[in-house]
Parts: structure tokens; C-alpha cells; sequence
């Protein structure tokens, strides 16, 4: 008995010391874009909404999360259709080459990382004229995504059934009434996973637009953010505290519509 | 870049026969169709990926620098830029720092703190475990730059809050135990992953097999050693080799302390930036890189021969 | 309408697996054919390769008197039900039944109004709204008939239609389908595993073995005279006795008993020929003591097994350390451990040299 309730007050023990671990340092996000004149140190809020005020004044907040956004949904349209037409082939027809091309691609995705790659990447973009290009950088982030995209998105297409295109075939249609018709609709959900994935990635990634665009206008919130907290001077607090509140809700929003609908599949999850 | 999610199963491609009974082409698409649905995606990874892989090989072996002559006009040095590094204890110094930041955040941190998490609630239901997991999930899923700046913010000589909180005065931890902060800082960060795998794992643990230990009357470390653990072996394997690569190629640690003070945490994904980008030494930068891709590969191919051998 | 005409049919897949070995069949116009084998035999990758969803690697493919061995499974003027009736999840029955039309370009309009005129002649007026995972197995397997009726075509193929249905359910099927071909009239070729199936519903069946066909005919053919001791072992709900004979002048040595030589072999056996007797179960007329008092020409022996098989029994005699097994209808079954005799009906019993049927 004695053990029993020792065992008890253990668990609640450790549970309130992990709650704080990981609440603590939240709790200023939570609090400091509420607070009138907030410092560092977290206060009770007094709720006041004139903080957001700082962000409308700022001349580059609103459009850095505007940039966010357009980076985010380029890369993850992209990402989306090129792996999604490249996963069905692979799913479907047995190229030659296929099974050590997976694996290449399994393996590059794994190595090739922002760090890894940042030299030549940086001078890559200067070679092609891609600095300060918005394009340019969609174009280099699908390129890191894709490999595990067509990956995740070709074990969706395998556990779905053959027999539904085979059955159009036989009913007459081409193989692209096919695609449209029935794999589209049928793989939806991947696709859709993907998409989340893709945004959620972008959306957090600072050292590739840190990299590559140097244009203050072009700069995604990551940039932003980074660039509010580090330039000399008195960091501003109603503006840093307001701006990490507002980059922040998205992702939190996302994941929620996203464990809600699919509940949160543990593999091709959302990952930084 | 992109980080992967664990793939779930490449066994299951490459173990299926040569001769199945369905067609090896259900759509009718063929192959040159086939390739040319699959072309764009290979020629942006080509290009924006593996291109840069390749390149980055032979820029190490060169002499380019960010401005001066050398930019317009680089030679092909050899292996200077790698016997350098070797002889140059700022690269022996990020190296070990890397060494502690993987071993003391990922390894000790996030695997340990993330069974735990997952051991402690395995059989709870309802809101306390929602809650844990939900604030540990939502230290992942926010932009680095905004935990970041949390953290610059928590750890603040002047009036941040763990100051506050343990009555330390005006501290500062990020001067004084630079390494240890960004320690600390990823190992809240990333917590969630192991979490979530050792969750899974411990949810597909027989509960028949617990039953039995428990009715033999195992102690609940007795069930953790003899029944959970070998169940979930491979899943502790994978996880300690996907975190370590992720963890060994974060670049947010330059985030909080840029890799000061004095490059007292300047892990080798900071030191590659500080030399390359920053002081334009892109050969001897690119020289560093080949180092973590070799690094990276040796993971990586263990990784997926761990797939492998899983069926 | 059309006939389906294989010839020299061959399907070898990449690394040397024969599926098909020159295979020669005439399915007659309108007829309902069944293909039965056990797994493995080829008789999927037959009704694929007549789909073109496989392509042969010799012979050709003749539908009606098209040659359309090389022609995509789109222009062959076939329609298939599969095994999971490939019901597309993501539309309602209305549009998964006017699909095939929706290819052939019709108003949509005009497709809406014929699938829903062929879903009613399958009583599925009320479900038109509903997806595929909404219906019952029953519900779907109509759903895939309807949308291969609407497409009109010279000739149906089923895979195993009624494998995924509930015990109760299949036997109704069974019958439903039967009738349907019958009013449809539309040439229709089904695989199946199941001999019961095949015997119930099929006017013509042929049983494969290894990428061959054994045997092609009527299932009243294929029950009563298999042509191999392959076919006897695999049609029939109680396996066909097949013991090993000796000829000793007009009558056989099984078992040690002396039995009289079939109707069929009648004068082709040579005396002191070693061969394989059989009979089955059913055309094994049980007694627990001789007809006219002697045990001429039936199998003596102990009984070691009775089983109910509802209306009537199997009864497993010992017959010299052979196993022989006779149907007896209920209320006559005998105890275990009784004498017992077993008499084969002589114009039902077969004899095989070699593994072939020895007839005329």
C-alpha cells in the first residue's frame, strides 16, 4: 500500500517537473504579446491588445509573413506534383534501375542536409543568378524535399490497391483518365500529408533564406524574427513578442487540423 | 535541409519477386511515360541536390574564396584545405563540441527524457496525458527562430525568467555555460520524436507478453528489461541514429548563440557558416562539409541496413 | 455477343515462370464458362491475359472474329469484375455504374439515366447515392455486375465473383449470377477455386493444372468420368477413391477384394496390368451385409469413421489397411467398428493407366 502510494506521489512528482520543463520557457510567448511594456521576465498579462499595433508599424513584419507564405505553398505545390507524378511511376512500373534508385534517393535525403550542402548551395545560387530570388529558392527547397516526399508518397501509392486501374483500363480509359479519375481521388489523403509536410517545413526553415536572400523584402518571418532579436541596440519586445505569436499560430493551427482529420500519423508526420 | 521522417518500409519493395501474378504495370502508362512522369522531380533533385553533393567534393580541394583573387580565379590545392582543418584546433574544437552537443542532447537528452515520457504515460487515458504530450509536441512543431528567441529570452542575464525563478540575480547562462544552454535547448526541442516512436512502440508491445511477466510476478523494471525491451530494440536503434544525424546537422544552435562566446559553441554546423560564409574561406569551408557528408553517409548507410535487416 | 477463341495461348513471366503453356479453348458464343484450378494453376493469369491486362508471350486472343491479341484491354470490347470488384471509393453508385459510359464520352445526362436503369434491374434503385463503403458485400458485388452490364460489351469476365461474400450469401449469389448470364445471354467466363462453384453455375468448365488445361467439359462430364486422376481428386465435395488395382481377367484386385471391371474399361484392360480404380464416395453403394449373401464383387471391411454430412453420411471403411469411403443416406448409417460392405456402382466406376482415364 505504502508502495502504492509512494509509486503515486513519484509519478505526480515527475510529471509536474516535466510539465514545467517544457511549459516554462512558452510561457513568455504566452504572456509578453499581452503585457503592456513587456521585459523578459514573464508576467501576469494585463490583456491589452495594443502590442499588435507594433507589427502594422513595422515595415517588414506583415510582408515577411506574406513572403513565409509564398515560400511554404510554392515549395509544397511543387513538391506535391512532381513527387506525386514521380511516386505513381515508381509505384506502378518496374523502371529499370528502380529499387537502387529509391535507395539513392532514401540515402541522399538523409545526408545531403542544409549544412552539409550550404557551401555549394550559396554558390550555386550565385552561379545562376538565383540570390535574392524567390523562385530560385522554392526551386532549391523542393529540391531537398523531394527525395523523402516521392519516398513516403510511393509506400501511400503501394498499399493502394491495383485493381482500380486495372478496372478503368478494362472499362477504355487512357493512362491519364486514369490518373485524373481514380489514383488522384484515391490518394488524396497522401497527398495531402505531403502538402502539410512540405508547408510546415518551409515555414520553419531559417538557413536557406538566411542564405540565399539578403533582400530585406523578400525575407520569410524566420529571417524577420531572427534579424528583431539580434540587431544592435534595445530589442523591441512588443514587436518580437506579437511577431513569434503570429509566425507561431499557423504551425499550431496546421497541426491540429492535421491531427485531427488523419489523426496524426506517426510516419510522414509534420518534422521541422 | 529537408529532414526525412523514418521511412517506414523500404524491405517491403525490395523483397517482392521478380515473378508476381499481377501485372508490373496496372495504368497501362509504360515505361516512357513512366520516365517522363518521374523526370521533373529527379532533374530538380539532380540539380538542387545532388549536383551541390558532388560539387561541394571538389571545392574542398580548392583554394576559393569569398572575395580577392582567389574568387575569380581558384586553384586546385589538394588536400590543403582537409590537412589544415586537421592542424587546426578551432576544427578540433567544433568537433568535439559536436560531440557532447550529440551525445548530451540527442543521445542522453531527447532519447532518455522521450522514454520516458512515453513509459511513464503508456497506459494513461484522458486530459493529463493530452496535455503532457501536447506541450512537448508544440515545443516541435514552433518555427526555430521563435524558440529561439524564447529560449535568448528564458536564459536573459537581465531579467530573464529561470533567473527569476531560481534567484540567481542577473546570471548568464549563455556566457557562462554556453554549451550546456543549447544542450538543454534540444533536448526540450526535440523530445517529441523519441516520444512519439517510443509511444508506438510501447503501444505495440503484445500486451499478453506484460500480462504474463506480471503474473510470473516481474517487478515493473523486471517487465521493462525482459518484455519491452526486446520488443522494442530495433525502434531504439533507429531512433538513436535518426536523431543523432538530425542532431549533428542543426544549424539552431547558431540561433541563440551564434557559436560564441569565443566559439565556446560553435558545433561544426555553426563553424562551417562562421568559416565559409562569413570569413569567405569557401574552400576550406567546403573542406569541412566533405567531413560531415562522409559523417552523414556512415549514419545513414548504417540506418538503412538497419531497414533492411528488420524482415 | 461473340465466342472467345484461344489458340496456342502462352504466357511466360520474366524469369522463366510458365503461367500458361499453349493453351487451346473455344468458349461458344453466349455461354457461361467457368475456370477452376487450385491457386497457382493459371487460371487468373488466363482470364488477364484474355483481358490484355497481361500480355501473351504466344498464341493469340480471338474475340468474336477479331484477332485482338495485341489490342489494349480498353479496345477489346470485354468488361471485368474483380475479385475486390474495384469499386472506385471515392463515387456513389450512380457514377461508378455510368463510369464505363463516362469513358465512352455519353451525356452525362444520358449515362445517369442508363446506370440507373441497369441498377434497377439489379434492385439497386435505393442505394444510387451511396459509396462503395456504405454497401454490403451483396450490395457491392450487384454494384460491379451493374457497371459492367452498362457497358454492354461482347463478353464478361468475373474473378472469383463470389470469393468475397459470406457462406450464406455466396449460395445466393451463386444463383442470382446463373440467372442473370442466362437472361443476359452474354458470353461470360468466371475463375474460381471452389468446384462446387464451378459445378453449380457453369455450362462448360475447363481444370487447369500448372499453366494446362486437363480436362474441358460439362460439369456433369467432369464429375462423372474425370479424365485424370488430377481432375477425379479435385472435383467432387468428398474426394474420389482412387486405389490402386491389379486386373485379374474380368475383374480387378483392389484391396484385396475382387471387384468386377468398370463398364468403361470393359475390354481394354490387359491381365496382370497394374492400374488405378476409381469410384466415388457417392457411386459407392454401402451395405452392412452382402447383397445376395456373398461378398462377390464389393470391398469388405471395418468401419473406422462416420461423419454427417447432413442428409447423408461418409463412411470410412478399412479395407486391408486401404481406406475406402462410400455415402450412405441418413437412417442407415452404420456404428463404428461394424462389418461393412462397400459395392461400386459398375457403370459409375473408372479405371486409370498412368493417370488418364481409360475409355473408349
Amino acid at each position: 500500500m505504502t508502495r502504492f502510494v509512494l509509486g503515486r506521489i513519484g509519478f505526480y512528482t515527475l510529471i509536474a517537473v516535466l510539465l514545467a520543463f517544457f511549459t516554462i520557457p512558452l510561457l513568455w510567448l504566452a504572456s509578453a504579446p499581452l503585457t503592456s511594456d513587456p521585459t523578459y521576465e514573464v508576467r501576469v498579462p494585463d490583456f491589452t491588445f495594443d502590442n499588435f499595433q507594433a507589427i502594422l508599424e513595422h515595415p517588414y513584419a506583415l510582408p515577411s509573413l506574406y513572403n513565409s507564405l509564398l515560400l511554404s505553398v510554392g515549395t509544397a505545390l511543387l513538391v506535391v506534383a512532381l513527387s506525386a507524378l514521380a511516386a505513381y511511376a515508381l509505384s506502378r512500373v518496374r523502371l529499370p534501375g528502380r529499387d537502387a534508385l529509391l535507395y539513392a534517393l532514401l540515402l541522399l535525403s538523409s545526408i545531403i542536409t542544409g549544412t552539409a550542402a550550404m557551401v555549394p548551395l550559396f554558390q550555386l545560387a550565385v552561379e545562376l543568378g538565383l540570390i535574392d530570388s524567390q523562385l530560385g529558392l522554392i526551386l532549391i527547397l523542393s529540391g531537398g524535399l523531394l527525395p523523402a516526399a516521392i519516398f513516403m508518397l510511393k509506400d501511400f501509392m503501394d498499399s493502394t490497391p491495383k485493381s482500380y486501374e486495372e478496372s478503368a483500363r478494362v472499362f477504355g480509359a487512357s493512362p491519364l483518365q486514369i490518373v485524373a479519375h481514380v489514383v488522384v481521388p484515391l490518394v488524396r489523403p497522401g497527398l495531402a500529408t505531403i502538402a502539410v509536410w512540405a508547408v510546415a517545413n518551409v515555414w520553419g526553415n531559417f538557413l536557406m533564406p538566411y542564405l540565399l536572400l539578403s533582400d530585406v523584402e523578400k525575407q520569410p518571418a524566420a529571417v524577420i524574427m531572427y534579424t528583431l532579436y539580434t540587431e544592435g541596440g534595445q530589442a523591441n519586445l512588443r514587436l518580437l513578442s506579437t511577431f513569434g505569436l503570429l509566425y507561431s499560430v499557423p504551425v499550431v493551427l496546421m497541426y491540429l487540423f492535421v491531427s485531427k482529420k488523419y489523426g496524426f500519423r506517426f510516419h510522414g508526420g509534420i518534422k521541422r | 535541409m529537408a529532414q526525412a521522417t523514418s521511412p517506414p518500409d523500404l524491405t517491403r519493395e525490395t523483397a517482392e519477386p521478380t515473378a508476381r501474378r499481377y501485372s508490373v504495370d496496372a495504368a497501362g502508362l509504360g515505361r516512357w511515360r513512366a520516365g517522363a512522369f518521374a523526370a521533373p522531380a529527379l532533374l530538380l533533385i539532380t540539380v538542387f541536390l545532388v549536383f551541390p553533393a558532388l560539387w561541394v567534393l571538389y571545392l574542398g580541394l580548392t583554394d576559393y574564396r569569398l572575395t580577392g583573387t582567389a574568387a575569380a580565379d581558384p586553384k586546385v590545392v589538394g588536400l590543403d584545405n582537409f590537412l589544415s582543418a586537421l592542424g587546426e584546433p578551432t576544427f578540433w574544437n567544433s568537433t568535439w563540441l559536436t560531440v557532447q552537443f550529440v551525445l548530451g542532447s540527442a543521445v542522453i537528452g531527447q532519447v532518455g527524457l522521450g522514454f520516458a515520457i512515453a513509459w511513464l504515460l503508456r497506459d494513461k487515458r484522458g486530459p493529463l496525458k493530452r496535455i503532457v504530450e501536447g506541450l512537448v509536441i508544440l515545443a516541435w512543431i514552433l518555427p526555430s527562430a521563435v524558440v529561439s528567441f524564447l529560449w535568448v529570452a528564458l536564459l536573459d542575464a537581465d531579467g530573464g525568467t529561470l533567473n527569476a525563478l531560481l534567484g540567481t540575480g542577473d546570471y548568464a547562462w549563455l556566457l557562462d555555460h554556453p554549451m550546456l544552454s543549447i544542450i538543454v535547448f534540444n533536448t526540450w526541442r526535440g523530445t517529441a520524436f523519441s516520444m512519439m516512436l517510443y509511444g508506438a512502440a510501447l503501444g505495440n508491445v503484445p500486451p499478453s507478453h506484460l500480462e504474463s511477466a506480471r503474473l510470473a510476478g516481474a517487478s515493473g523494471w523486471q517487465q521493462l528489461r525482459d518484455v519491452v525491451f526486446p520488443h522494442i530494440k530495433g525502434h531504439i536503434l533507429t531512433n538513436l541514429l535518426l536523431i543523432s544525424l538530425w542532431t549533428f546537422n542543426d544549424f539552431t544552435p547558431f540561433m541563440i548563440t551564434a557559436g560564441g562566446p569565443d566559439g565556446k559553441s560553435e558545433v561544426l554546423a555553426v563553424h562551417v557558416y562562421k568559416v565559409a560564409l562569413q570569413s569567405g574561406q569557401l574552400g576550406y569551408g567546403a573542406a569541412v562539409s566533405t567531413v560531415i557528408l562522409l559523417i552523414n553517409l556512415v549514419v545513414a548507410v548504417f540506418y538503412l541496413r538497419l531497414l533492411r535487416s528488420k524482415k | 455477343m461473340a465466342a472467345i477463341e484461344l489458340r496456342r495461348l502462352t504466357k511466360v513471366y520474366p524469369g522463366g515462370v510458365k503461367a500458361l503453356d499453349a493453351l487451346d479453348l473455344v468458349i461458344p458464343d453466349g455461354e457461361f464458362f467457368a475456370l477452376l484450378g487450385p491457386s497457382g494453376c493459371g487460371k487468373t493469369t488466363l482470364l488477364r491475359t484474355i483481358a490484355g491486362l497481361e500480355t501473351a508471350t504466344g498464341g493469340a486472343v480471338v474475340i468474336g472474329d477479331r484477332d485482338v491479341t495485341s489490342v489494349q484491354p480498353g479496345g477489346r470490347d470485354i468488361a471485368m469484375v474483380f475479385q475486390d470488384y474495384a469499386l472506385f471509393p471515392h463515387m456513389d453508385v450512380t457514377d461508378n455504374v455510368a463510369y464505363p459510359l463516362r469513358i465512352k464520352k455519353v451525356a452525362k445526362a444520358e449515362r445517369h439515366r442508363r446506370a440507373g436503369e441497369v441498377a434497377a434491374r439489379l434492385g439497386l434503385e435505393r442505394l444510387m447515392d451511396r459509396r462503395p463503403g456504405q454497401l454490403s458485400g451483396g450490395q457491392q458485388q450487384r454494384v460491379a455486375l451493374a457497371r459492367v452490364m452498362a457497358t454492354q460489351a461482347q463478353a464478361f469476365l468475373f474473378d472469383e465473383p463470389l470469393s468475397n461474400l459470406d457462406a450464406r450469401l455466396r449460395l445466393e449469389a451463386r444463383t442470382f449470377l446463373k440467372k442473370l448470364q442466362r437472361e443476359l445471354g452474354v458470353t461470360t467466363v468466371f475463375v474460381t477455386h471452389d468446384q462446387a462453384e464451378a459445378l453449380a453455375m457453369a455450362d462448360r468448365m475447363a481444370v487447369m493444372e500448372a499453366g494446362v488445361i486437363r480436362q474441358i467439359g460439362t460439369p456433369a462430364e467432369v464429375f462423372q468420368r474425370p479424365a485424370n486422376t488430377f481432375v477425379a481428386g479435385f472435383i467432387g465435395s468428398t474426394p474420389m477413391n482412387l486405389l490402386d488395382a491389379v486386373v485379374r481377367g474380368d475383374t480387378l484386385e483392389v484391396a484385396g477384394c475382387a471387384v468386377p471391371v468398370p463398364d468403361a474399361a470393359a475390354g481394354l484392360l490387359a491381365d496382370g496390368e497394374k492400374v488405378v480404380y476409381g469410384v466415388r464416395p457417392e457411386y459407392n453403394a454401402y451395405a452392412p451385409k452382402p447383397a445376395d449373401g456373398s461378398s462377390e464383387g464389393a470391398l469388405a471391411g471395418k468401419v473406422v469413421i462416420v461423419e454427417n454430412l447432413g442428409a447423408s453420411h461418409l463412411v470410412t471403411l478399412d479395407v486391408n489397411d486401404v481406406t475406402v469411403q462410400a455415402v450412405v443416406p441418413e437412417g442407415s448409417e452404420p456404428a463404428v467398428g461394424d462389418e461393412g460392405f462397400a459395392a461400386p456402382r459398375r457403370d459409375r466406376a473408372l479405371v486409370y493407366r498412368d493417370g488418364e482415364l481409360v475409355t473408349r
